[in-house]
């Protein structure tokens, strides 16, 4: 019988920090800019210039640990881990190595048998991001833009506690739910402000001790990681069922191929002569700010649950679905205060939201349409001032640009008509032009009515209240 | 002309508010000095003589007008080449930063200029401030204006010479250990190194961050107060800043001992220590114990294991802090190369010398893994050990009294062939800067051969009060300390 192999996974996942300024300088940290714009002298690594801690980045590291359980160090430093790259203005990058702010926490997942266990979080550190190297082919050379060379970054190490690609999923999607809920990070893997690298390595079922693991670089999404989660395990397997060693080394995953490569082995790997930088002062967490801190955190998702479930009275699946994402809540929670329809509000986000989300490839931090206009849009289908397939074409546009659906209704004349004399008229119109639809419908054939009802409301230009029409049509007929 | 030379900084202050001179006729006199002399000292490597007379001139003005009224207001000033000076060459007397012009000042240098200080040039020193004659220089070693065929002693040897020869009225220098209050010594000026975190290291190009401070090199010990007084600051974009409110030091300008107790470490008089400089030193203490002040011996113990210690501590600092002269974005790159790798390479050997590579690849070596915990860790726990005895000795005293150096000026060329010796030399100025305290230098007297001894007094932290109030009465006592100019 062929052995049974266990994959193990741990996981090193960078998240980008919220805050407006850099780590250590006033810079700004807003994505984009001409290069170098963004700059000054502390993240140019010019001679002569000073850091200093911006504190929001160590609340927000701090808030991180609460929410997952760690235990906050009082006592913290930064260290200097010393590497040569021309993105890297200083050649050293300021991190932390021996006294991270935070350590020994966890979070729960839901298992694929539908079990609850806990991945644990080895620790969670605070460092600045590099600039980026842009390499001119033409001109063959290279050029440093520094506009994201001290961007702040927490880097949440996991224990080696995942074991499949589905837990590493869920894993990602607890963690990146909690910072979004924080308002740490907005967490989008494709833009690279959520980055995981994966450690994996195999061992028969039922063995101690841990296989040679290797360093996964590049996911740039959910499916890239599944996938190259599933490319290593077999990649890994191959190798000792051929009676070869795993090496230990960092490899670059190529979606597009489906293959990783070796990037560098354990031998290549540079001794960062890591010490506390001196320029920094130590880090301390009185209980004052902590309780500060505590006293901030959101509420998270568990909790929202339980009062959405308390307040708002709608099904437990769209609860599910709204609180899955922070700003979907928001939206939620904000256009639910202005027009006190939950179930309504519910029907829109889980309907049409959802549907042009996926259609358009929209993620749901881009939604663009506020909650009153969502609330207006609401209130003019109540009131039966549109329809609702008009409210549909009326949302669609919103969703785009979110416009103001009243005056766009106003402007686009798209208003029902509520002249029953002028209904009347296009009724009795549309019965003498379809005859045989209505002997159909004396025939006793129900349907036909249905057809009756397009027309009216296609002669009508789709402004009539279908209920309206209906009634009138069964009267004539 | 040689009138105004002879001044101190806050004479001369005196003098143009008096109306008597002017901030422009101090500049004048103090260029054609540089112009008479510093071919021969190079004291300088950058004397910006048209800003220096835009800036006088402006500075006058606003005397003048009554808006400029500080103690330093038009005195004409030279700074350390490893302070940033906006739009003014900046070296660290090294070749890979032959041609960087900083975008912006010091924050020492900035506080210096709102008090009205006209800046006339950026001087030698040690290259990046790694040596203890000012000969690693990449532009030629400084000579001492006493004895041109001795050093000027080191890192800020361009500064103390520049004041020794009247080629400035003060200078700023850096210290980290010892490199103000050693040259302070050799040339015959008054050097102070205070309280780490009492002037802002922002703009300073960083050695060993957490040893060093800037201070004043100046003729006389109430110039030297009110220099300090002058650059001290709270500087938010320094993290290790430290906000102090007694920092009006020429309070302390008072001539008077009485009570106060000073403790002389045995330690620091056994042997290497030339019996010329041990005697003047102990005749110092004696004349302060008949001022009254209390003067008793004790064991300050750990004094061998600054050195190693400060070493280690500083050349680990050194070698991350000199990762940035790379060649990609300022200083020296060289000419041919390929690729990124031997770019790094070529650039870094070319551009530093022998003294600075020694030391990076001595800090590179001691945090390397395997080694970390041997030797930076160890010396990060011999430091606090330092400290606690320093600790114990403030329990008793209210400062140490001894010499700054072993010696008097060495001949040019005598202590680089021997580095290990040249680092003895910083025997009793570096543990100092190892437990983060001030010290003073002051002249107490001249070796047979002419050349000056330093006396050196270190208190608590955040002591300086009492350093300048002894010192000062010393001063006082001793009377006037001759010119290296006159060396009458």
């Amino acid at each position: 019988m062929a052995k049974q192999y266990e994959t193990v996974i741990g996981l090193e996942v960078h998240v980008e920090l919220a805050t407006k300024t850099k780590i250590f300088c006033g810079c700004s940290t807003a994505f984009g800019g001409a290069p170098n714009t963004h700059t000054c002298p502390v993240c140019t690594g010019m001679p002569g210039s000073l850091p200093v801690l911006n504190k929001q980045v160590l609340e927000y590291a701090i808030a991180v640990g609460l929410a997952t359980d760690c235990e906050i160090t009082r006592y913290g430093k930064f260290d200097r881990k010393n590497y040569f790259y021309p993105d890297n203005p200083q050649n050293y990058q300021i991190s932390q190595l021996y006294l991270p702010i935070c350590r020994n926490g966890g979070v729960e997942i839901e298992t694929e048998e539908g079990g609850k266990k806990i991945v644990g979080i080895h620790e969670i550190h605070m460092e600045e991001d590099a600039g980026k190297l842009v390499h001119d082919e033409w001109e063959d050379c290279s050029l440093v833009d520094y506009n994201r060379s001290g961007v702040p970054l927490i880097e949440i190490v996991s224990e080696p506690d995942m074991r499949s690609a589905e837990e590493v999923i869920a894993y990602l999607e607890k963690l990146r739910l909690i910072i979004q809920y924080l308002g740490a990070s907005d967490c989008k893997l494709q833009e690279g402000s959520m980055r995981a690298d994966v450690n994996l390595s195999v061992r028969e079922v039922g063995a101690e001790e841990f296989g040679t693991r290797t360093e996964m670089k590049n996911l740039n999404s959910f499916k890239a990681i599944a996938r190259a989660i599933e490319g290593e395990r077999e990649r890994q397997i191959d190798l000792i069922e051929e009676g070869k060693a795993v090496v230990q080394e960092t490899r670059r995953w190529d979606d597009t191929k489906g293959e990783s490569y070796a990037m560098r082995s354990k031998e290549d790997a540079q001794d960062y002569r890591y010490f506390p930088d001196p320029d920094l002062v130590p880090i301390i967490v009185s209980d004052e700010m902590l309780d500060e801190i505590r006293a901030k955190q959101p509420e998270f998702r568990t909790e929202k649950m339980a009062r959405y479930k308390e307040e708002y009275d709608i099904p437990d699946y769209d609860i599910d679905i709204i609180t899955g994402a922070k700003h979907m809540a928001d939206l939620f929670e904000a256009t639910v205060a202005i027009c006190n329809q939950p179930k309504k509000v519910s029907n829109w986000l889980m309907g049409e939201t959802m549907r042009l989300m996926k259609e358009k490839e929209v993620d749901v931090e881009d939604l663009r349409f506020s909650p009153e206009n969502l609330a207006k849009l609401i209130t003019l289908v109540d009131s039966k001032a549109i329809n609702s397939s008009v409210a549909k074409e009326v949302f669609e546009v919103m969703f785009e640009e979110d416009i103001d659906p009243e005056k766009y209704v106003e402007e686009k004349g798209l208003k029902t008509v509520n002249d029953e004399g002028a209904l009347r008229k296009t009724i009795e119109e549309v019965i003498a032009g379809n005859p045989q639809s209505v002997d159909d419908y004396h025939n006793g054939k129900e349907k036909a009515i249905g057809f009756l009802v397009g027309q009216t409301m296609k002669a009508m230009k789709g402004k009539a209240d279908p209920g309206m029409v209906n009634q009138i049509l069964k009267e004539l007929l | 002309m040689s009138d105004i030379l002879d001044m101190t900084a806050v004479e001369l202050a005196a003098a143009i508010r008096a109306g008597k001179t002017t901030a422009v006729e101090a500049t004048e006199a103090v260029l054609a000095r540089i112009e008479e002399k510093d071919k021969e000292l190079n004291c300088y490597v950058t004397v910006c003589r048209e800003k220096a007379l835009a800036q006088a001139e402006a500075v006058q003005a606003k005397i003048e007008a009554g808006e400029l009224t500080g103690a330093l207001a038009g005195v004409p000033v030279a700074i350390k080449d490893n302070m940033c000076t906006e739009g003014l060459l900046t070296t660290c007397s090294s070749k890979i930063l032959g041609n960087f012009v900083p975008t912006f000042s010091a924050e020492a240098v900035l506080n210096l200029e709102k008090a009205g200080a006209v800046i006339i040039g950026k001087t030698n020193m040690d290259e990046f401030a790694m040596g203890s004659t000012t000969e690693t220089s990449a532009f030629g070693e400084t000579k001492n204006p006493w004895n041109t065929e001795h050093v000027p002693g080191g890192s800020s040897g361009g500064s103390a010479a520049a004041v020794a020869a009247e080629e400035c009225f003060y200078a700023l220098g850096s210290d980290t250990g010892g490199s103000i209050r050693q040259p302070a010594s050799f040339c015959g000026v008054v050097g102070m190194k205070p309280t780490y975190g009492t002037v802002s290291r922002y703009g300073l190009i960083a050695y060993g961050s957490s040893l060093d401070q800037i201070g004043p090199l100046a003729k006389d010990v109430t110039d030297c107060a009110t220099i300090l007084e002058v650059i001290a600051s709270h500087d938010e974009k320094d993290s290790t800043s430290v906000a102090r409110e007694d920092t009006d030091f020429t309070k302390a300008l008072v001539d008077d001992v009485k009570g106060m107790k000073i403790g002389i470490p045995k330690d620091y008089f056994g042997e290497g220590l030339d019996e010329e400089v041990k005697n003047a030193v102990l005749q110092a203490a004696k004349m302060l114990e008949e001022k009254g002040a209390m003067v008793e011996e004790f064991d300050l113990s750990l004094v061998d294991y600054a050195i190693p210690t400060y070493y280690t501590i500083a050349a680990a600092e050194a070698s991350s802090n000199l990762e940035r002269f790379d060649g990609i974005k300022y200083g020296y790159r060289t000419p041919d190369y390929e690729g990124l790798h031997n770019m790094y390479k070529k650039s870094r050997s070319e551009g530093f010398g022998e003294e600075v590579k020694r030391r990076i690849m001595l800090g590179s070596f001691v945090l390397s893994s395997g080694y970390y915990d041997a030797y930076y860790l160890k010396a990060l726990k011999v430091k606090a050990l330092i400290k606690k005895a320093f600790d114990d000795a403030f329990a008793k005293y209210d400062m140490i009294l001894g010499p700054a150096a072993p010696t008097t000026a060495p001949k040019l060329g005598e202590s680089l062939t021997d580095p290990i010796q040249m680092y003895l030399g910083d025997i009793y100025t570096i543990a100092v800067n190892l437990a983060g305290l001030p010290g003073i230098s002051l002249p107490c007297g001249r070796d047979s051969k002419g050349l000056p001894i330093g006396l050196q007094l270190i208190g608590d932290c955040f002591q300086e009060k009492k350093l300048i109030q002894a010192a000062y009465t010393y001063e006082k006592g001793r009377g006037v300390f001759p010119s290296a100019v006159k060396k009458a």
